[in-house]
């Protein structure tokens, strides 16, 4: 595989601290800035059997409860689809086009986000119904599943944030580390990554084809020219269906519909790569040499996983829209559980957090966002520091207990006795 | 990669009209959003409705399901792939079918008998009520009767493997060739015995069909000493044979011994499986079957890595466990998982090879 051809970008330096030695030879430094440093391998090898227990506990769990939530959700955006293509034939009239363009839209947004990638990561493998299996998936975006799967569950998520490994740091066209030289073709950062917020799925598509292994022509020729042809047969598939199909169903005013269906595929990609970005590319996150996780036992991984994503705060239709890539970090730790129980074990996660000494980077979305476009744009320029990280995770103080409102009588008074 | 219901029998102009729907619905299929009107108009995967549930003894049923789509037919003594959601999880089994391939309305049962540990057959047998789903595998199995019928035969059965053999004996006789079958059945009690009364009746009506009932909790298992008493012309028969592995193995071991090995049919259930008793497993045999490779595993070693050694070109990914890159479809046998040492795995279920070994012989669809 292309991808196995050995470090693409290996000439980056290491920026921190000269001659640092791979991680598990120098664990235990109580001085160390990064928080895999201080951990000494005992207890690196605590967390990871503390996180493969929350993994396990759940994979015995699951049942009934969760299968009906997929089919539920899956459910709830074929209908919402086909109503909204059903309202579009009359979105000649403004609020119809509104009311249809909205259905669509949220419905794209679930359709990629809580059910296409978790179903991608295999999260619902385990029903073995091959309707809802990672195997037979495949989703209403630009790139294909297989070479998704590949690149993202993969490439991405085994070698997360590791600076010349992991390609979603920066996706090879941007400068969102410090660590990563400076490139005069990065003053063009600005205006790229508004072209990739809107043309986001296009950008994926592209990102899967490896152009580093292209560019440097280590790409096999069989192999690319299978994946142009795959993601070709999805774009003319995809265009077909929302810009000549669908209009023509609206006869003459088939110019309405297609506008709707265009102002749906932006809508989706600036919503898919706003949380994207945001899972990884916040300040609090930490990237890693390839020299730091030489060796690296399955704790460290964890580790690795856990101080490199970042959360989004927000309410249950928040994390939903997100397909709780907002619990990004529960996400990182455990790709294939499925999604709708990372706020259950979110808790879980933050006790490690808080009793190794360890950050569980978290904040509320705006906040996430105009940090990673605060550094998209100093990072086009030359230079760049790290920005600043958090701490160790401290839980907040309990509330204090609701007390008998009635004398006398102890324990809370049911509403209605 | 995952186990798949088989394809219902549609018309080719339905078929057409749906292929054409799919740029409308792109990358789902039409048939996606008829399944929100009713499930069973769905053509993705062939299912059937469970009509009724029989009992034929304390322990075993008889399921009598009515296929949504038509049925593509099958011969008596081949078995159905037939599957169930217990849990969230869907399951699979193979059951031998029981029912007349020329069924006036259409019905097709299997028989189940209740295995204490299982997971599919409490099921069956107790909370598999009229009403309830189930999906319909492919009919498969190469025990069947031999065209043309043979004139002179010797069916041996022992506990539920009755039940392909029930199937053959009831075509012999809707096609009027019960001339002359010998029927050794192997059966713990006389009330144990699956379709007892119906064989029972059966021998009183036609003189061409003799049947021995063999009473293991007082006369022993039947074995292959009895032949000789029985059926003193056993070597001349053809003989279908359906039952435990143990019996099977001697009584092959038996004809082979006579030179002739090729008069005994036989149907087994049960795969051959590693004991299992040490942590890390007794590895075992892997064969690919798209890469057509063989491996061998020693203890604890992956089928991916067994597989690329023996220099099979297989998927792979993180190697350990997350991305599923790396599945392939169980034919045969069980595997163990190498992290947490269980022991699992059912035909058609989709493994791991970068973290399951297998355990005694294993065969993959990669």
């Amino acid at each position: 595989m292309s991808t196995e051809s050995g470090p693409s970008t290996s000439s980056i330096p290491d920026t921190q601290d000269d001659a640092r030695p791979g991680v598990s030879r120098r664990g235990g430094d109580p001085t160390a800035s990064n928080p895999l440093h201080r951990l000494t391998p005992e207890q690196i090898e605590e967390i990871g059997e503390a996180f493969q227990k929350i993994h396990d506990e759940v994979r015995a769990d699951l049942g009934d409860r969760d299968a009906t939530y997929i089919r539920s959700i899956i459910e709830f955006h074929r209908r919402l689809t086909a109503l909204s293509r059903i309202v579009l034939m009359a979105s000649r009239y403004p609020p119809a086009w509104l009311l249809g363009t909205t259905g669509l839209s949220v419905a794209k947004i679930l359709e990629n986000m809580e059910i296409g990638h978790n179903v991608l990561h295999g999260q619902w493998d385990w029903m073995n119904d091959p309707q809802i299996h990672s195997s037979t998936w495949d989703w209403d975006t630009a790139s294909t599943a297989a070479s998704w799967k590949h690149s993202h569950n993969y490439i991405h998520h085994t070698f997360t944030n590791i600076v010349g490994k992991d390609k979603d740091v920066g996706y090879e066209f941007m400068r969102i580390d410090p660590k990563q030289p400076w490139e005069p073709f990065f003053l063009l950062q600005p205006l790229l990554n508004v072209l990739v917020m809107v043309a986001f799925e296009w950008g994926v598509a592209i990102h899967d084809l490896d152009l580093e292994a292209i560019r440097k022509g280590k790409k096999d020729k069989r192999q690319l020219r299978d994946e142009l042809k795959g993601i070709a047969g999805k774009a003319v598939r995809q265009i077909a269906k929302d810009y000549v199909l669908f209009p023509a169903l609206s006869g003459k005013h088939w110019k309405k519909t297609l506008k709707a269906n265009f102002t749906a595929n932006i809508v989706r990609n600036v919503w898919a790569n706003a949380i994207i970005f945001c899972g990884h590319f916040p300040d609090q996150a930490y990237t890693f040499t390839e020299e730091e996780v030489a060796d690296e036992t399955r704790g460290g991984w964890y580790v690795r996983q856990l101080i490199g994503a970042a959360n989004i705060e927000g309410s249950d239709t928040f994390h939903l829209m997100s397909g709780n890539l907002s619990y990004q970090v529960e996400h990182h730790l455990f790709p294939d559980m499925p999604s709708s129980r990372y706020k259950e074990i979110a808790p879980k996660v933050k006790a490690v957090c808080e009793q190794y000494g360890l950050p569980y980077n978290t904040g509320p979305f705006l906040q996430q966002w105009l940090m990673v476009q605060r550094s998209i744009l100093r990072l086009a320029f030359p230079g760049g520091q790290e920005r600043p990280k958090p701490g160790a995770y401290v839980a907040p103080p309990e509330p204090p207990r609701e007390r008998p409102t009635v004398p006398g009588v102890a324990g809370p008074v049911p509403a209605f006795p | 990669m995952v186990e798949k219901a088989a394809a219902p029998r549609i018309p080719a102009v339905r078929r057409a009209l749906l292929r054409a729907a799919r740029a409308l619905t792109t990358p789902l299929l039409p048939d996606d959003y008829i399944a929100l009107l009713d499930p069973r108009w769905s053509t993705r995967e062939a299912t059937g409705t469970v009509v009724r549930a029989r009992r034929e003894t304390d322990e075993a049923v008889t399921l009598v399901v009515r296929p949504t789509h038509g049925w593509p037919g099958h011969r008596p003594g081949q078995y159905l792939r037939i599957g169930a959601e217990i849990d969230g999880i869907r399951h699979w089994r193979a059951y031998s079918i029981t029912s007349d391939p020329e069924h006036p309305e259409g019905l097709v049962a299997v028989t189940v008998k209740e295995v204490e540990e299982g997971k599919m057959s409490p099921f069956f047998t107790r909370d598999c009520p009229p009403g309830t789903i189930v999906f319909l595998g492919a009919v498969e199995g190469e025990f069947a009767l031999p065209q043309p019928l043979p004139p002179k035969a010797l069916m041996i059965s022992a506990g539920s493997g009755i039940t392909p053999i029930f199937s053959m004996l009831r075509e012999l006789e809707r096609r009027d060739a019960l001339q002359d079958v010998v029927h050794l059945h192997g059966t713990r009690t006389a009330e144990g015995f699956i379709f007892g009364g119906m064989l029972r009746d059966l021998a009183e009506r036609h003189e061409g069909y003799r049947l021995h009932e063999q009473l293991s909790a007082q006369d022993g298992r039947l074995k292959t000493t009895h032949l000789d008493d029985l059926v003193p012309d056993w070597r001349e028969r053809e003989t279908f044979m359906s039952g435990p592995r143990e019996m099977i193995d001697a009584f092959v071991e038996h004809w082979e011994g006579e030179g002739i090995a090729d008069r005994l049919h036989t149907e087994r259930f049960q795969p051959i499986i590693g004991d299992g008793s040490a942590e890390v497993g007794s590895g075992g045999t892997v064969r690919f079957r798209v890469t057509d490779k063989e491996a061998t595993c020693e203890s604890g070693v992956s089928i991916l890595v067994g597989g690329e050694e023996a220099g099979a070109t297989l998927p792979y990914g993180c190697r350990m466990g997350i991305c599923h890159t790396c599945v392939g479809r169980l034919r045969v046998g069980r595997v163990r998982d190498l992290r947490s040492g269980e022991v699992h795995g059912e035909e058609g279920e989709t493994i791991r090879t970068c973290v399951n070994a297998p355990e005694g012989h294993v065969e993959i669809e990669l």
